[in-house]
C-alpha cells in the first residue's frame, strides 16, 4: 500500500465547509510538544470536540512531567488514555507511552501490536483509525518530529473527507515528519502552530454556525 | 490508488467503512461457525489492523478473499490464529507492577498453604516465566500451581519450551532489576548460540491449558489472577463478560492484577472489588 496519494492541486475543500468537526488528532514528536502547547493555546477551553494528542513518548517517560508540561502551558485539561476510555469533549487525550491508541466508535482503545514507523504510540495508527471511525469529521493536525510516521495516516484523513493540517516545516524543530505529511498528501492548512490553531479553533466552532467558511 | 472523498453523500469515509465493516463480520462469522473461534466481540480498531495484515500477507485484498481462503485452507486459519492471539510481551513488563506484587500481594498469599495462580492469556510464556521467578525468590514457587493459559495451542507449546532470544535479555534484566529482583538474572537461563533456555525446574509448578476466555468457563478458585494486556483487544462487553469469570474464579480476597492502561473503573465489577493498588491495577475481592 502507498502512501503516495496527493490531492490534485486546487481540489476544492470549500464543500466541506459544512462538515463538522467531531474528532481532532494531533500527532507529533521532536519538537511536537512544544507546537501543540503552542496550537491548543489558540483552542477554547473547554474544548466543544474530543482532542486526542499522540506525542512520541520513551517508555519510562514521566506521565506527571508530561501532564505537568502541557497543562503549564496550555490551559487545557489532560487526561491520559486508559483502555476503553470515553472520548469525551472538554478534555487533550494524551496517548500513554508504549500502546497504540485507535479510535472506535465512541471510545479510545489500546493495543500492544508492534510499533509502525518504530513507533508506539504511533500517529499512523491514530490517525488511520480516526478515518475509519470519524471519517469526514476528522481534523488531522501533523506536528513536528523525526521519521515519517504520521504520513500515511494524514492521507488516510484526507480520502475519507477529514481535514487535514501540517506544520510549516520552517516552524518545526524537526522538518522530516510535516515533511512526510505534506509528500504524502496535499493538506488543507500548512502553517506554524499558532496559526494551525487559530485555524482549528474555527473549524471547532463551525459546528455552533456551519455556514460559516474558516478563514 | 488515487481517489477523490465521495462528495455527493453525507459520510464518505463512512460508506466505505461501512463496506468493510459488513465484510469483517461476515469473516468473523465465518470463523466461529467453522472453526469455532469467536473473535465477534472483539475490539473492532485493533482486530482490524491484524485482519488486513493477514490478508495482505497472503496476498488478497479484502476481508472477503480473506474469509474464502480461510474456510477452505485450516493453514490459513492458523496463522491467522497466531495473529489474532500472539501478544508480543517482555519478562516483567512494567516493573513497578511486579514489585508491587512483591511488597503487595505476596504477603497475602502467604497466609494460604497451597497456592492456585492464573495468569491468563499467558501468550509466549514471558509473562509465565516472570510470576515463577518471583515467587521462587519469595520462597512461594513450592506451595504454587501457576495455570498459565492461552486461546492458541501452538503458542502454549512455545511458551512451554521457555526459549527466548539471547537479545532481549539485555532489556529483561533491565525489568527485573526494577521490579526488585535479588539475583542474577543470568542465574535462571543458560545461553546456547542466539537463545536462552529458561531453568526447566521453574516449569514444575507450570501447567500450561489451553482455555478460551471467550467461550470457557471458569475452571477453579484462584488466589491470585494476571491478566495484562490481553482484554484490550476485547470489546466493552466482552470485557465486562471475562471480568464476571473472573470474579467466579477467585477465592474471597483473591487479587486480580490487570495491565497499565487497564483499569476496573468503568467495568461491571468495580464495585465487587476494592483497591490494593490502583496505580498499579491490584484488585482485591471483596468477600
Amino acid at each position: 500500500m502507498t502512501a503516495g496519494v496527493r490531492r490534485a492541486a486546487g481540489a476544492p475543500g470549500g464543500s466541506r465547509a459544512h462538515r463538522p468537526v467531531r474528532l481532532v488528532v494531533i500527532g507529533g514528536s521532536w519538537g511536537g510538544l512544544d507546537a501543540a502547547c503552542e496550537l491548543l493555546d489558540e483552542l477554547p477551553a473547554p474544548l466543544p470536540v474530543p482532542v486526542l494528542l499522540v506525542l512520541h513518548r520513551a517508555r519510562t517517560s514521566d506521565a506527571e512531567v508530561l501532564r505537568a508540561a502541557v497543562r503549564r502551558c496550555s490551559g487545557q485539561t489532560l487526561v491520559e488514555v486508559e483502555d476503553q476510555r470515553g472520548l469525551a469533549p472538554g478534555a487533550v487525550h494524551l496517548a500513554p507511552p508504549d500502546y497504540h491508541v485507535l479510535v472506535e466508535d465512541g471510545a479510545l482503545s489500546l493495543s500492544l501490536d508492534a510499533p509502525v514507523e518504530y513507533s508506539r504510540p504511533s500517529i499512523d495508527v491514530a490517525f488511520g483509525s480516526a478515518a475509519d471511525s470519524f471519517g469526514a469529521g476528522t481534523a488531522a493536525v501533523l506536528l513536528s518530529g523525526a521519521g515519517r510516521d504520521g504520513a500515511r495516516g494524514l492521507a488516510q484523513v484526507g480520502q475519507a473527507g477529514g481535514w487535514t493540517l501540517v506544520q510549516a516545516p520552517a516552524s518545526a524543530q524537526r522538518q522530516e515528519m510535516p515533511a512526510a505529511g505534506l509528500a504524502s498528501w496535499s493538506p488543507d492548512v500548512v502553517a506554524a502552530p499558532q496559526e494551525l490553531g487559530r485555524r482549528l479553533a474555527s473549524l471547532i466552532g463551525a459546528e455552533a454556525s456551519p455556514d460559516e467558511r474558516p478563514t | 490508488m488515487n481517489t477523490e472523498p465521495d462528495e455527493t453523500v453525507a459520510g464518505p469515509g463512512g460508506d466505505r467503512e461501512r463496506l468493510e465493516d459488513i465484510e469483517a463480520s461476515l469473516l468473523l462469522e465465518g470463523i466461529h461457525r467453522h472453526y469455532g473461534f469467536d473473535f465477534r466481540q472483539y475490539a473492532r480498531a485493533s482486530i482490524r489492523r491484524r485482519l488486513w495484515r493477514r490478508t495482505y500477507a497472503e496476498g488478497l485484498d479484502s476481508f472477503t478473499g480473506l474469509l474464502e481462503r480461510v474456510l477452505h485452507d485450516p493453514e490459513v486459519m492458523e496463522r491467522l490464529l497466531r495473529d489474532l492471539s500472539i501478544n508480543v510481551t517482555s519478562m516483567f513488563r512494567d516493573p513497578a507492577f511486579f514489585a508491587a506484587l512483591r511488597t503487595r500481594v505476596v504477603p497475602l498469599l502467604r497466609t494460604y498453604p497451597f497456592l492456585r495462580i492464573w495468569n491468563a492469556g499467558c501468550s509466549t510464556g514471558e509473562e509465565t516465566y516472570a510470576l515463577a521467578i518471583l515467587l521462587r525468590e519469595v520462597g512461594l514457587l513450592e506451595r504454587s500451581r501457576i495455570y498459565a493459559t492461552d486461546i492458541n495451542e501452538q503458542v502454549l507449546a512455545t511458551a512451554a519450551q521457555g526459549v527466548y532470544p539471547l537479545a532481549k535479555m539485555r532489556e529483561y534484566t533491565e525489568n527485573y532489576l526494577a521490579a526488585g529482583g535479588s539475583r542474577a538474572f543470568s542465574d535462571y537461563y543458560t545461553a546456547r548460540f542466539d537463545a536462552v533456555r529458561f531453568d526447566p525446574s521453574l516449569r514444575d509448578t507450570v501447567i500450561f491449558a489451553q482455555h478460551n476466555l471467550v467461550s470457557d468457563r471458569s475452571f477453579n478458585e484462584f488466589h491470585l489472577i494476571v491478566c495484562r494486556n490481553v482484554m484490550i483487544y476485547f470489546d466493552r462487553q466482552l470485557q465486562n463478560r471475562v471480568h464476571h469469570l473472573f470474579l467466579d474464579s477467585l477465592v474471597p480476597y483473591g487479587v486480580l492484577g490487570l495491565g497499565l492502561k487497564e483499569s476496573l473503573r468503568h467495568t461491571a465489577v468495580s464495585q465487587r472489588y476494592e483497591d490494593l493498588d490502583e496505580e498499579r491495577r491490584l484488585y482485591r475481592k471483596r468477600p
